[in-house]
């Protein structure tokens, strides 16, 4: 048992495990004390000192997010001591920062505007250091856009960036009054380590790390009546994007997404459910394919584990810090590419659409897919696969310009065509949810029967643990798969760069085997990714995973190989998985990026 | 280039190749080539698997790991008060006058470069200057003149 | 609280061929022996912020962990301050002696000293006496070593955490407290970070026991201690004098006759006008002070001795906390609009309440500093700020 210690706040007493932060111990009594650099995700910075307290009997103030409780202390919140270096202390971080509140894109959603409006701190008192500042505003990634005037140094973007993604793209650079976050010797974004993840965003309390937004480009499409808008969602959009329009976490908005879609104007509403399960099919292909050549043929020039490749982060991660386990990599694109590249081709031709005339445009819960939009590998329709890549954020945005009342949308279903979805693809959005989409299929093609787990819910490849392994026996097979009978395939799920960086390691060095890996990029897989709604923290995560479970278990088909427009496309179009339609359109190939 | 590689690996091999191992390894460079450029930072980084922003930020933290080029000798007049009370300004003018460069700049042949700095611990033997290690003290204009002369001729 | 006379005595400089001998026997004597009679000794830490030694070593000890570390602070940078630079350069086998005495009773193995790269022209030396010592250190069968890291010019490193942080290959950012270094130092291991003159005097008391030793000072403020007098002097240079004489006695031998106010401790000290000579006793019953003593005659514009403070803090600030690094630089700002007219003289007030923010809100001792010189100088020479 924790020791317990008795204390006070606001001379209210409570008694809390030892260990526990002042700031924790008042939100037991609901006292909520401000914050900024705090993040429940990140480690402890005690730097931006909004929530400093007083403890009486001592000189100084107590920064209450970095200050364990002591018996018998005394804390006081709001006495007028607190209050005043609270108010100073916000002031001082105003005439640091470019409050061009009503320009700016983080507007009501910022929290130091959050804070200066409680405090109303009205005329500024202090002088206004921006002009003397000489900040820059860095537009060169296609995901990410960093503004320095709006930073206030509170370095959760450059925790997140160590802790969770062990990337290090930005770090805390000069001393002083020179103080700034920086890229190496400050380059633009698009020429570092940056995976595009955008969990900074997620965790940037002001407009200082923005995603690029491409609204207005959308919206002028859609406009546009020579051309044909198409506009798919991601699995992990519909369990997040009610946050942005009134609903509580967790809440599963899909009918209400596809509804506000259509009244914005999109000509088609599509599901990148689709080619999630497409996804599988020629993933799952290409890991049979490999084992077998590896275990009947010998062949030294396959690599095995197979690692997943839906993640453009941990794409670009792999790239810069693991190029020589490329070759590991699954061929496959991302459902987003997939989809991008089958819309110009397949579908135009179906539609009879000239595809230069078509638009497509996909709603993800990422900011590195906008990045992979432009990957020069993404091109294989003869266009670019695709045009514009929105947020979930965005896309609320959108529907809040539109004049649409979300929360009263009636439920409507996607297009017939391309929007098909089984519980497969919709566990797509978190993590662990490729492993068990490909686990459900494969296991069937294999022994023709299905995976032995109660109501296919594969639980030991789900949960929010940063890395999980599972060990799948596999007997009784078709005879056509004879060289697996008995065998134990082995996988293991990583989500969160600095997770998959420790995965990936144990694996270069040989004390880690594996058959199939997958990597998400963020924390919790796409439901917590770089584009989702603002904040974010575990227990968010996990109402958005419940909800991506429920969703699945309340679909009528979830196994991939059974979607009936897979069949239909494989029966038209594609023939075979891995055959030479899906080899021109679906697989790709990624080259090593400098590490630094 | 393949020089400074070598360099780098031959430190990490000195001072080792965990986080600790960074302050020594810039120290190090600084020592032998005044500055730290961005291609001993990437190759600092690789052999201590940091990020190069993490090496960046640390190097630029410290007033005396040069990240821009500097000449070979750097002169770091003291600037704290009571070095300014004993007349830094005029020896400034006089070495500003003598190298024909402003502060913070850098002589055309590289020779010198030409900062201030914050309190050297000389105080009472105002004004102090460093010229890279060597502290030069109870300085005048003329005995300044005479020291940066002295440099100009090694 | 009586104030002692002014004395100048003798302890720290004094030729050093005890040292080895202090340590034979001291080796001798247990741990909590050695920590007893520090603390009573009543011995506070010479770099300024005045904890108990005895206490900050009876800690480490405690801590849980077989590995622990001795580092000694030699990253002088507070303005006005060189005691330490004399210390390290004339007798540091004292220095060394005392950090052997610490490892002894916190049970460390390995020591380091941090100097700070202003001091490099020192290294040469002191690595031959560190070579030698740690030979004497076997011989007498203590398992410690002292190896030399270098700071690279960041004031902020003196802050013991940020210290340990440069030490550890990163940015000097103070840490949060607690965990102190005494339970969670340099790579997390039980450290005891002690300023130069601090070991010297643990070598003192080692020698002459904390009853001689008591014998100096004051209550509050026990034995002796190095001053560094600098500015408008008869006489510059470190002096070595019995804690707690008044302003005015200090002034009266080292003034130029024409003293209008003296700054105690440095930049991070206090500014005392000449009415508060004779009232001000230099120690912890009235303002204590690293040694850094400097004096200004009538001829000294206050505002120039304030700006130049204060750019240095805005410069030296690590930076990562809003009060200590935005407060400055709006600090700076203010009394340069002041001066300029652009803001009324009234603003003052408003930078006086920013500074004492400044005082209780920032992160570590520099950031709680910076508003001690300011509100001093302020309130004592406003019209020298305005006019």
């Amino acid at each position: 048992m924790e020791k317990m210690i008795n204390l006070t706040i606001n001379n209210l007493p409570v008694t809390v495990e030892e260990g526990t932060t002042i700031l924790q111990a008042a939100r037991q009594l609901n006292i909520r004390i401000p914050t900024l650099c705090n993040h429940e995700d990140l480690c402890v910075a005690g730097n931006c000192r909004v929530c400093v307290v007083e403890q009486v009997g001592m000189r100084t103030l107590q920064a209450s997010c970095a200050t364990p409780v002591r018996e018998n202390m005394q804390i006081l919140t709001n006495s007028m001591q607190v209050r005043q270096a609270r108010k100073t202390i916000i002031e001082l971080l105003l005439s640091e920062h470019n409050a061009d509140c009503t320009k700016c894109y983080k507007n009501g959603k910022c929290e130091l505007q959050d804070l200066a409006n409680e405090y109303r701190t009205g005329n500024q008192v202090y002088i206004d250091l921006v002009p003397l500042k000489h900040y820059t505003i860095d537009q060169s990634s296609p995901s990410i856009l960093k503004d320095d005037s709006k930073c206030i140094r509170c370095q959760r973007c450059v925790r997140t960036c160590a802790e969770l993604q062990a990337v290090s793209a930005l770090s805390a650079a000069y001393k002083g009054s020179e103080m700034k976050i920086s890229s190496f010797y400050e380059r633009p974004m698009h020429e570092v380590v940056c995976t595009n993840c955008g969990q900074c965003i997620n965790r940037c309390p002001t407009g200082a790390l923005i995603e690029k937004n491409y609204i207005d480009e959308v919206w002028d499409a859609i406009y546009n009546p020579t051309k044909h808008v198409v506009v798919q969602t991601a699995p992990a959009v519909r369990v997040a994007l009610g946050e942005e329009l009134g609903f509580e976490p967790g809440a599963r908005v899909t009918g209400k997404l596809v509804a506000a879609l259509r009244r914005l104007g999109f000509d088609s509403v599509l599901d990148t459910d689709f080619t999630a399960d497409l996804t599988i099919m020629e993933e799952g292909t290409e890991l049979l394919t490999r084992l077998k050549k590896v275990l009947v043929d010998g062949d030294k020039n396959t690599a095995l584990p197979m690692f997943t490749s839906c993640s453009p982060g941990w794409i670009k991660f792999i790239e810069h810090t693991f190029p020589e386990l490329l070759p590991n990599l699954s061929t496959c694109k991302s459902p987003q590419q997939m989809f991008g590249a089958l819309a110009k081709t397949w579908y135009a031709q179906k539609k009879g659409i000239n595809p230069k005339d078509m638009v497509s445009v996909s709603i993800m819960p990422c900011t590195a897919k906008k990045f992979e939009a432009t990957r020069p590998e993404m091109r294989d329709s003869g266009y670019q696969d695709v045009d514009y890549v929105l947020t979930t954020r965005e896309l609320a945005i959108m529907i809040k310009q539109a004049g649409i009342e979300f929360m009263k949308l009636e439920d409507e279903d996607y297009d017939s065509f391309m929007g098909e979805s089984t519980g497969a693809a919709v566990i797509f959005g978190a993590t662990g949810g490729v492993m068990e989409a490909a686990l459900r299929t494969a296991y069937e093609i294999v022994t023709g029967r299905e995976v032995p787990f109660t109501n296919l819910n594969i639980t030991p490849v789900r949960g929010m643990e940063g890395v999980r392994e599972a060990t799948i026996k596999v007997e009784n097979v078709k005879p056509e798969w004879s060289f697996l009978e008995g065998a134990e395939v082995k996988v293991a799920v990583a989500h969160g760069l600095a997770n998959a960086k420790q995965l990936m390691t144990a694996i270069r060095d040989g004390k880690a085997q594996y058959h199939f890996v997958e990597i998400m990029a963020c924390p919790g897989g796409c439901l917590g990714g770089g584009g989702q709604p603002i904040p974010t923290s575990p227990a968010i995560r996990q109402k958005r995973a419940e909800a991506i479970y429920a969703e699945d278990e309340g679909l009528p088909i979830r196994k991939s190989h059974e979607n009936p427009e897979i069949v239909q496309i494989y029966r038209e179009f594609l023939s075979e998985p891995l055959g030479h339609r899906s080899h021109e359109l679906l697989h790709t190939h990624y080259k090593p990026r400098k590490r630094y | 280039m393949a020089n400074t590689e070598m360099f780098i690996r031959d430190l990490a091999d000195k001072h080792g190749r965990r986080r600790e191992s960074l302050m020594p390894i810039l120290q190090e460079v600084i020592d032998a080539r005044r500055y730290v450029d961005d291609e001993v930072m990437v190759n600092i980084a690789k052999e201590l698997d940091l990020s190069a922003a993490e090496v960046y930020g640390t190097a630029s933290f410290y007033s005396f790991i040069e990240t821009e080029e500097v000449g070979h000798y750097v002169i770091r007049i003291c600037k704290t008060i009571v070095c300014d009370m004993k007349g830094k300004d005029a020896i400034i003018e006089a070495i500003e006058n003598t190298l024909k460069i402003k502060l913070g700049q850098t002589t055309p042949d590289k020779k010198f470069t030409f900062k201030t700095t914050n309190c050297l611990g000389w105080c009472h033997k105002g004004p102090a200057m460093l010229i890279n290690d060597d502290v030069y003290s109870e300085l005048t204009p003329e005995k300044a003149i005479e020291i940066i002369e002295s440099y100009m001729h090694k | 609280m009586e104030a002692t006379k002014l004395r100048r005595v003798d302890f720290v400089f004094r030729p050093d061929n005890t040292s080895i001998d202090v340590l034979r026997k001291t080796l001798k004597r247990d741990a909590d022996d050695i920590i007893l009679e520090l603390i009573d000794s009543g011995l506070k830490g010479r770099g300024g912020a005045g904890f108990l030694t005895g206490l900050k070593w009876k800690l480490a000890k405690e801590a849980a962990g077989d590995i622990k570390y001795v580092i000694c602070n030699a990253d002088e940078g507070e303005p006005g301050t060189f005691k330490d630079r004399e210390i390290l350069d004339r007798v540091p086998r004292r220095v060394l002696t005392g950090m052997a005495i610490c490892a002894h009773t916190i049970g460390a193995k390995e020591g380091f000293i941090y100097l700070r790269a202003e001091y490099k022209f020192l290294a040469h030396k002191l690595k031959a006496v560190m070579a030698e010592m740690n030979e004497e250190f076997k011989k007498l069968g203590l398992d410690f070593s002292v190896s030399l890291r270098y700071g690279s010019g960041a004031y902020v490193c003196g802050e013991e955490t940020a210290l340990i942080d440069s030490m550890e290959g990163r940015r000097g950012e103070p840490r949060n407290k607690p965990p102190f270094p005494v339970t969670a130092g340099y790579l997390n291991k039980p450290t005891v970070v002690n300023n130069v003159e601090t070991f010297v005097n643990c070598c003192i008391i080692a020698n002459i026991g904390a009853d001689e030793y008591k014998k100096f000072g004051t209550d509050n403020s026990r034995g002796f201690k190095l001053f560094s007098v600098s500015g408008d002097c008869s006489k510059e240079g470190v002096f070595e004098l019995e804690l707690g004489m008044t302003l005015a006695d200090f002034v009266e031998e080292f003034g130029d006759g024409d003293t209008k106010a003296v700054q105690v401790g440095g930049a991070s000290g206090f500014c005392v006008p000449r009415k508060k000579f004779k009232d001000t006793i230099i120690g912890f019953e009235g303002i204590p002070t690293g040694g850094s003593m400097k004096i200004f005659n009538s001829t000294r514009s206050m505002y120039n001795v304030l700006h130049n403070y204060l750019e240095f803090f805005e410069e030296e600030s690590c930076g990562q906390c809003t009060p200590c690094r935005v407060g400055c630089q709006q600090l700076i700002k203010g009394i340069e609009a002041v001066k300029r007219k652009e803001k009324p003289a009234g603003y003052l007030d408003e930078l006086v309440k920013l500074a004492k923010v400044m005082k209780v809100a920032s992160k570590c001792g520099l950031g709680q500093s910076v508003g001690n010189a300011f509100v001093s100088i302020v309130e004592n020479f406003r019209e020298e700020i305005v006019y």
